[in-house]
Protein backbone atom coordinates (compact mmCIF):
# COMPACT_ATOMS: atom_id res chain seq x y z
CA UNK A 1 0.00 0.00 0.00
CA UNK A 2 2.64 2.33 0.73
CA UNK A 3 4.92 2.01 -1.68
CA UNK A 4 2.21 2.13 -4.20
CA UNK A 5 1.31 5.74 -2.86
CA UNK A 6 5.20 6.47 -2.51
CA UNK A 7 5.46 5.43 -6.50
CA UNK A 8 2.15 6.98 -7.39
CA UNK A 9 3.73 10.35 -5.96
CA UNK A 10 7.18 10.16 -7.35
CA UNK A 11 5.46 9.25 -10.53
CA UNK A 12 2.84 12.50 -10.89
CA UNK A 13 5.59 15.27 -9.25
CA UNK A 14 7.16 15.85 -11.99
CA UNK A 15 4.15 16.29 -14.52
CA UNK A 16 2.36 18.18 -11.74
CA UNK A 17 4.83 20.63 -11.29
CA UNK A 18 5.55 21.43 -14.92
CA UNK A 19 1.81 21.68 -14.76
CA UNK A 20 2.26 23.86 -12.14
CA UNK A 21 4.64 26.42 -13.66
CA UNK A 22 2.92 26.39 -17.18
CA UNK A 23 -0.52 27.07 -15.58
CA UNK A 24 0.58 29.91 -13.36
CA UNK A 25 2.89 31.61 -15.78
CA UNK A 26 -0.02 31.49 -18.32
CA UNK A 27 -2.61 33.03 -15.49
CA UNK A 28 0.03 35.63 -15.15
CA UNK A 29 0.40 36.58 -19.15
CA UNK A 30 4.10 35.64 -18.97
CA UNK A 31 5.24 34.52 -22.55
CA UNK A 32 5.55 31.21 -21.23
CA UNK A 33 7.71 29.98 -24.35
CA UNK A 34 9.84 33.12 -25.06
CA UNK A 35 10.43 33.00 -20.82
CA UNK A 36 11.21 28.99 -21.50
CA UNK A 37 13.62 29.53 -24.02
CA UNK A 38 15.26 32.33 -22.21
CA UNK A 39 16.04 30.56 -19.37
CA UNK A 40 16.45 27.14 -21.38
CA UNK A 41 19.74 29.46 -23.06
CA UNK A 42 21.10 29.97 -19.66
CA UNK A 43 20.91 26.10 -18.44
CA UNK A 44 22.86 25.16 -21.76
CA UNK A 45 25.83 27.28 -20.43
CA UNK A 46 25.91 26.20 -16.95
CA UNK A 47 25.84 22.69 -18.07
CA UNK A 48 28.87 23.16 -20.17
CA UNK A 49 30.82 25.80 -16.93
CA UNK A 50 30.85 22.36 -15.34
CA UNK A 51 32.39 19.95 -17.87
CA UNK A 52 36.01 20.34 -16.15
CA UNK A 53 35.18 19.61 -12.56
CA UNK A 54 33.25 16.45 -13.63
CA UNK A 55 36.01 15.18 -15.68
CA UNK A 56 38.28 16.16 -12.66
CA UNK A 57 36.12 14.37 -10.14
CA UNK A 58 35.47 11.72 -12.38
CA UNK A 59 38.97 10.67 -13.06
CA UNK A 60 40.28 10.43 -9.41
CA UNK A 61 37.06 8.01 -8.26
CA UNK A 62 37.39 5.69 -10.79
CA UNK A 63 41.39 5.49 -10.07
CA UNK A 64 40.58 5.39 -6.32
CA UNK A 65 38.53 2.40 -6.88
CA UNK A 66 39.85 0.37 -10.24
CA UNK A 67 43.76 0.46 -8.15
CA UNK A 68 41.80 -1.42 -5.06
CA UNK A 69 42.74 1.69 -3.02
CA UNK A 70 39.34 1.56 -2.13
CA UNK A 71 38.86 -2.02 -0.54
CA UNK A 72 42.38 -1.52 0.98
CA UNK A 73 41.28 1.57 3.25
CA UNK A 74 37.93 -0.12 3.70
CA UNK A 75 40.43 -3.30 5.24
CA UNK A 76 41.75 -1.09 7.45
CA UNK A 77 38.86 0.82 8.80
CA UNK A 78 36.85 -2.58 9.45
CA UNK A 79 38.09 -3.51 12.61
CA UNK A 80 37.18 -0.22 14.08
CA UNK A 81 33.54 0.17 12.82
CA UNK A 82 32.64 -3.38 13.56
CA UNK A 83 32.96 -2.02 16.98
CA UNK A 84 29.99 0.04 16.25
CA UNK A 85 28.03 -2.07 14.64
CA UNK A 86 28.91 -1.81 11.01
CA UNK A 87 28.88 -4.78 9.14
CA UNK A 88 32.12 -4.94 7.01
CA UNK A 89 30.44 -5.50 3.58
CA UNK A 90 28.90 -2.17 3.73
CA UNK A 91 32.02 -0.23 4.07
CA UNK A 92 32.71 0.25 0.64
CA UNK A 93 29.47 2.01 -0.11
CA UNK A 94 30.25 4.35 2.91
CA UNK A 95 33.22 5.40 1.27
CA UNK A 96 31.58 5.68 -1.96
CA UNK A 97 28.87 7.20 -1.47
CA UNK A 98 30.45 10.96 -1.10
CA UNK A 99 32.34 10.45 -4.06
CA UNK A 100 30.31 9.50 -6.87
CA UNK A 101 26.50 8.64 -6.91
CA UNK A 102 26.18 6.15 -10.09
CA UNK A 103 29.20 4.30 -8.18
CA UNK A 104 27.56 4.08 -4.81
CA UNK A 105 24.44 3.07 -6.47
CA UNK A 106 26.06 0.46 -8.42
CA UNK A 107 27.90 -0.90 -5.06
CA UNK A 108 23.93 -0.38 -3.56
CA UNK A 109 22.42 -2.48 -5.80
CA UNK A 110 24.90 -5.45 -5.83
CA UNK A 111 24.59 -5.85 -1.88
CA UNK A 112 20.87 -6.01 -1.94
CA UNK A 113 21.40 -8.66 -4.77
CA UNK A 114 23.75 -10.37 -3.12
CA UNK A 115 22.69 -10.37 0.58
CA UNK A 116 18.80 -10.52 -0.63
CA UNK A 117 16.89 -7.54 -0.08
CA UNK A 118 15.59 -8.34 3.10
CA UNK A 119 19.27 -9.47 4.83
CA UNK A 120 20.31 -6.71 7.68
CA UNK A 121 22.98 -5.85 5.09
CA UNK A 122 20.55 -5.88 2.60
CA UNK A 123 18.13 -3.21 4.36
CA UNK A 124 21.51 -1.21 6.13
CA UNK A 125 22.89 -0.58 2.43
CA UNK A 126 19.30 0.68 1.34
CA UNK A 127 18.57 3.32 4.27
CA UNK A 128 22.40 4.32 3.87
CA UNK A 129 21.79 4.53 0.27
CA UNK A 130 18.81 6.94 0.97
CA UNK A 131 20.15 8.98 3.64
CA UNK A 132 23.39 10.34 2.71
CA UNK A 133 24.35 12.68 -0.92
CA UNK A 134 26.76 12.58 -3.26
CA UNK A 135 28.98 15.49 -1.46
CA UNK A 136 32.15 16.04 -3.05
CA UNK A 137 29.98 15.90 -6.20
CA UNK A 138 27.51 18.45 -4.92
CA UNK A 139 30.55 20.65 -4.19
CA UNK A 140 32.63 20.58 -7.01
CA UNK A 141 29.43 21.13 -9.47
CA UNK A 142 27.64 23.71 -7.41
CA UNK A 143 30.85 25.67 -6.68
CA UNK A 144 32.11 25.06 -9.62
CA UNK A 145 29.39 26.37 -12.11
CA UNK A 146 29.76 29.69 -10.52
CA UNK A 147 33.51 29.93 -10.11
CA UNK A 148 34.38 29.76 -6.43
CA UNK A 149 37.37 28.52 -5.79
CA UNK A 150 37.52 28.60 -2.45
CA UNK A 151 35.45 26.32 -0.05
CA UNK A 152 35.42 27.30 3.17
CA UNK A 153 33.52 25.45 5.61
CA UNK A 154 31.54 23.86 3.12
CA UNK A 155 33.44 20.73 2.89
CA UNK A 156 33.21 20.13 6.84
CA UNK A 157 29.51 20.84 7.05
CA UNK A 158 29.42 18.63 3.86
CA UNK A 159 31.29 15.73 5.27
CA UNK A 160 29.22 15.94 8.77
CA UNK A 161 25.77 15.82 7.18
CA UNK A 162 27.52 12.36 5.39
CA UNK A 163 28.76 10.92 8.50
CA UNK A 164 25.99 11.88 10.91
CA UNK A 165 23.93 10.43 8.32
CA UNK A 166 25.70 7.32 8.11
CA UNK A 167 25.75 6.86 12.14
CA UNK A 168 22.17 7.49 12.49
CA UNK A 169 21.72 4.65 9.90
CA UNK A 170 23.51 2.47 11.90
CA UNK A 171 22.11 2.84 14.76
CA UNK A 172 18.48 3.12 13.48
CA UNK A 173 19.15 -0.01 11.71
CA UNK A 174 20.57 -2.25 14.37
CA UNK A 175 18.02 -0.56 16.57
CA UNK A 176 14.64 -1.88 13.96
CA UNK A 177 16.20 -4.37 12.15
CA UNK A 178 18.66 -6.67 14.50
CA UNK B 1 40.94 20.82 1.30
CA UNK B 2 39.66 19.72 -1.99
CA UNK B 3 43.06 19.89 -3.34
CA UNK B 4 44.17 17.31 -0.91
CA UNK B 5 41.39 15.11 -1.20
CA UNK B 6 41.88 14.96 -5.02
CA UNK B 7 45.57 14.66 -4.72
CA UNK B 8 45.22 12.06 -2.02
CA UNK B 9 42.89 9.92 -4.32
CA UNK B 10 44.87 9.88 -7.79
CA UNK B 11 48.25 9.82 -5.66
CA UNK B 12 46.70 6.90 -3.75
CA UNK B 13 45.16 5.36 -6.58
CA UNK B 14 48.40 4.68 -8.71
CA UNK B 15 50.48 4.06 -5.86
CA UNK B 16 48.27 1.32 -4.72
CA UNK B 17 47.55 0.00 -8.49
CA UNK B 18 51.86 0.01 -8.62
CA UNK B 19 52.20 -2.27 -5.86
CA UNK B 20 49.30 -4.58 -6.90
CA UNK B 21 50.36 -4.49 -10.50
CA UNK B 22 47.76 -3.17 -12.07
CA UNK B 23 49.15 -0.09 -13.88
CA UNK B 24 48.01 -0.99 -17.03
CA UNK B 25 44.05 -0.56 -15.83
CA UNK B 26 45.15 2.63 -14.21
CA UNK B 27 45.99 4.00 -17.76
CA UNK B 28 42.76 2.58 -19.15
CA UNK B 29 40.67 4.08 -16.12
CA UNK B 30 41.70 7.67 -16.51
CA UNK B 31 40.62 7.70 -20.09
CA UNK B 32 37.84 6.05 -19.93
CA UNK B 33 36.37 8.38 -16.90
CA UNK B 34 37.52 11.75 -18.72
CA UNK B 35 34.91 10.51 -21.31
CA UNK B 36 32.36 9.23 -18.24
CA UNK B 37 33.07 12.91 -17.26
CA UNK B 38 31.93 14.73 -20.10
CA UNK B 39 29.19 12.05 -20.72
CA UNK B 40 27.39 12.65 -17.25
CA UNK B 41 27.70 16.87 -18.39
CA UNK B 42 25.92 15.91 -22.09
CA UNK B 43 22.71 14.05 -20.60
CA UNK B 44 23.15 17.19 -17.82
CA UNK B 45 22.74 19.33 -20.71
CA UNK B 46 19.26 18.85 -21.82
CA UNK B 47 17.41 18.52 -18.17
CA UNK B 48 19.34 21.62 -17.19
CA UNK B 49 18.10 23.37 -20.72
CA UNK B 50 14.24 22.11 -19.68
CA UNK B 51 14.79 22.90 -15.71
CA UNK B 52 16.16 26.38 -16.18
CA UNK B 53 13.72 27.12 -19.00
CA UNK B 54 11.01 25.77 -16.35
CA UNK B 55 12.29 27.93 -13.88
CA UNK B 56 12.46 31.16 -15.42
CA UNK B 57 8.54 30.51 -16.61
CA UNK B 58 8.00 29.97 -12.73
CA UNK B 59 9.71 33.00 -11.78
CA UNK B 60 8.55 35.07 -14.20
CA UNK B 61 4.96 34.16 -13.01
CA UNK B 62 6.22 35.32 -9.25
CA UNK B 63 6.17 31.64 -8.08
CA UNK B 64 9.72 31.91 -7.20
CA UNK B 65 9.13 35.23 -5.03
CA UNK B 66 5.96 33.41 -3.53
CA UNK B 67 7.80 30.61 -2.09
CA UNK B 68 10.63 32.95 -0.67
CA UNK B 69 8.13 35.08 1.29
CA UNK B 70 6.48 31.89 2.71
CA UNK B 71 10.03 30.54 4.07
CA UNK B 72 10.64 34.22 5.57
CA UNK B 73 11.26 32.78 9.42
CA UNK B 74 13.51 30.36 7.97
CA UNK B 75 15.39 32.30 5.92
CA UNK B 76 16.24 34.74 9.15
CA UNK B 77 16.77 31.92 10.89
CA UNK B 78 19.14 29.62 8.60
CA UNK B 79 20.50 32.46 5.99
CA UNK B 80 20.98 35.65 8.26
CA UNK B 81 23.10 37.63 5.10
CA UNK B 82 20.17 37.13 2.27
CA UNK B 83 17.60 39.19 2.00
CA UNK B 84 13.85 38.18 2.74
CA UNK B 85 12.02 37.40 0.11
CA UNK B 86 15.10 37.34 -2.53
CA UNK B 87 14.41 35.62 -4.96
CA UNK B 88 17.66 33.14 -3.87
CA UNK B 89 15.72 31.27 -1.02
CA UNK B 90 12.71 30.69 -4.20
CA UNK B 91 15.73 28.61 -5.98
CA UNK B 92 17.06 27.27 -2.54
CA UNK B 93 13.32 25.94 -1.72
CA UNK B 94 12.67 24.33 -5.06
CA UNK B 95 15.72 22.33 -4.68
CA UNK B 96 15.46 21.26 -1.22
CA UNK B 97 11.57 20.50 -1.98
CA UNK B 98 12.83 17.86 -5.26
CA UNK B 99 15.57 16.40 -2.35
CA UNK B 100 12.84 15.83 -0.46
CA UNK B 101 10.72 14.19 -3.13
CA UNK B 102 13.65 12.09 -4.39
CA UNK B 103 13.73 13.93 -7.24
CA UNK B 104 17.50 14.03 -8.08
CA UNK B 105 17.73 14.92 -12.12
CA UNK B 106 15.69 17.92 -10.68
CA UNK B 107 17.36 18.85 -8.03
CA UNK B 108 20.23 19.51 -9.66
CA UNK B 109 19.58 22.66 -11.75
CA UNK B 110 17.38 24.41 -8.97
CA UNK B 111 20.75 24.19 -6.66
CA UNK B 112 22.74 25.22 -9.94
CA UNK B 113 19.81 28.37 -10.08
CA UNK B 114 20.67 29.22 -6.40
CA UNK B 115 24.18 29.31 -6.58
CA UNK B 116 23.88 32.09 -8.89
CA UNK B 117 21.33 34.08 -7.31
CA UNK B 118 23.99 33.73 -3.89
CA UNK B 119 26.68 34.32 -5.98
CA UNK B 120 24.94 37.93 -7.08
CA UNK B 121 25.17 38.76 -3.23
CA UNK B 122 28.44 37.39 -2.81
CA UNK B 123 31.31 39.95 -2.14
CA UNK B 124 34.24 38.13 -2.86
CA UNK B 125 33.57 35.57 -5.77
CA UNK B 126 35.96 33.18 -5.75
CA UNK B 127 35.08 32.39 -2.47
CA UNK B 128 31.79 30.98 -0.79
CA UNK B 129 30.13 32.97 1.19
CA UNK B 130 28.14 32.02 4.78
CA UNK B 131 24.73 31.51 2.39
CA UNK B 132 26.70 29.14 0.18
CA UNK B 133 28.06 26.73 2.67
CA UNK B 134 24.72 27.01 4.99
CA UNK B 135 22.72 25.98 1.30
CA UNK B 136 25.21 23.17 0.40
CA UNK B 137 25.42 21.86 3.91
CA UNK B 138 21.54 21.82 4.04
CA UNK B 139 21.41 21.02 0.56
CA UNK B 140 23.62 17.25 1.29
CA UNK B 141 21.77 16.80 4.65
CA UNK B 142 18.49 16.88 3.47
CA UNK B 143 15.57 15.30 4.80
CA UNK B 144 14.36 12.21 1.97
CA UNK B 145 10.36 11.48 2.57
CA UNK B 146 10.67 9.11 -0.57
CA UNK B 147 14.18 7.60 -1.52
CA UNK B 148 12.99 6.39 -4.81
CA UNK B 149 15.52 4.73 -7.08
CA UNK B 150 16.53 2.48 -3.51
CA UNK B 151 12.80 1.58 -3.43
CA UNK B 152 12.81 0.57 -7.14
CA UNK B 153 16.19 -1.41 -6.86
CA UNK B 154 14.65 -3.40 -3.66
CA UNK B 155 11.03 -4.40 -5.97
CA UNK B 156 13.62 -5.41 -8.28
CA UNK B 157 15.40 -8.12 -6.45
CA UNK B 158 12.02 -9.18 -4.78
CA UNK B 159 11.47 -7.98 -1.18
CA UNK B 160 9.00 -8.65 0.82
CA UNK B 161 8.47 -5.11 2.12
CA UNK B 162 9.70 -2.64 -0.29
CA UNK B 163 9.12 0.27 1.42
CA UNK B 164 10.44 -0.69 5.21
CA UNK B 165 13.33 1.44 4.56
CA UNK B 166 11.44 4.46 4.79
CA UNK B 167 10.95 5.54 7.99
CA UNK B 168 14.42 4.65 8.93
CA UNK B 169 15.74 6.42 6.27
CA UNK B 170 13.09 9.35 6.88
CA UNK B 171 14.79 8.93 10.31
CA UNK B 172 18.21 9.11 10.01
CA UNK B 173 18.55 11.92 7.54
CA UNK B 174 16.00 14.22 9.57
CA UNK B 175 18.96 13.41 12.19
CA UNK B 176 21.65 14.51 9.64
CA UNK B 177 19.67 18.06 8.88
CA UNK B 178 18.90 18.81 12.35
CA UNK B 179 22.61 18.29 13.84
CA UNK B 180 24.60 19.93 10.48
CA UNK B 181 22.06 23.08 10.32
CA UNK B 182 22.75 23.43 14.07
CA UNK B 183 26.52 22.76 13.52
CA UNK B 184 26.36 25.76 10.64
CA UNK B 185 24.84 28.13 13.20
CA UNK B 186 27.57 27.10 15.86
CA UNK B 187 30.18 27.73 13.23
CA UNK B 188 28.93 31.06 12.34
CA UNK B 189 28.44 32.47 15.60
CA UNK B 190 31.32 31.39 17.89
CA UNK B 191 33.96 29.62 15.62
CA UNK B 192 34.11 32.24 12.52
CA UNK B 193 34.99 35.49 14.82
CA UNK B 194 37.90 33.71 16.10
CA UNK B 195 39.74 32.82 12.41
CA UNK B 196 41.59 35.13 10.02
CA UNK B 197 39.68 36.02 7.59
CA UNK B 198 36.76 38.42 8.57
CA UNK B 199 32.98 37.07 8.38
CA UNK B 200 31.86 37.85 4.78
CA UNK B 201 28.52 38.00 3.24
Amino acid sequence: MLALVLGAVSRWAIPAMICLFLLLGWLRRVPVYEAFIQGGAEGFMTAIRIIPYLVAMFVAIKVFRVSGAMELLAHACAPVLKLFGVPAEVLPLAIMRPLSGSSALGLATELIKTYGPDSFVGRLASVMQGSTDTTFFVLTVYFGSVGVRRFRHAVILGLLADLSGLCASVWICNHLFR
Amino acid sequence: MLNLVWLFLILGGIAVAACNGRIDLVTETIFSAANDGVRVCLELIGLMTLWMGMLEVARQAGLIRLLARLVRPLTVLLFPDIPPQHPAMGSIIMNICANILGLGNAATPFGLKAMQELQKLNLSPDTASNAMCTFLALNTSCIVLIPATIIAVRVATGSANATEVVAPTIFATGFSMVFVMVADIIWRTYLQGRRRKPPRC
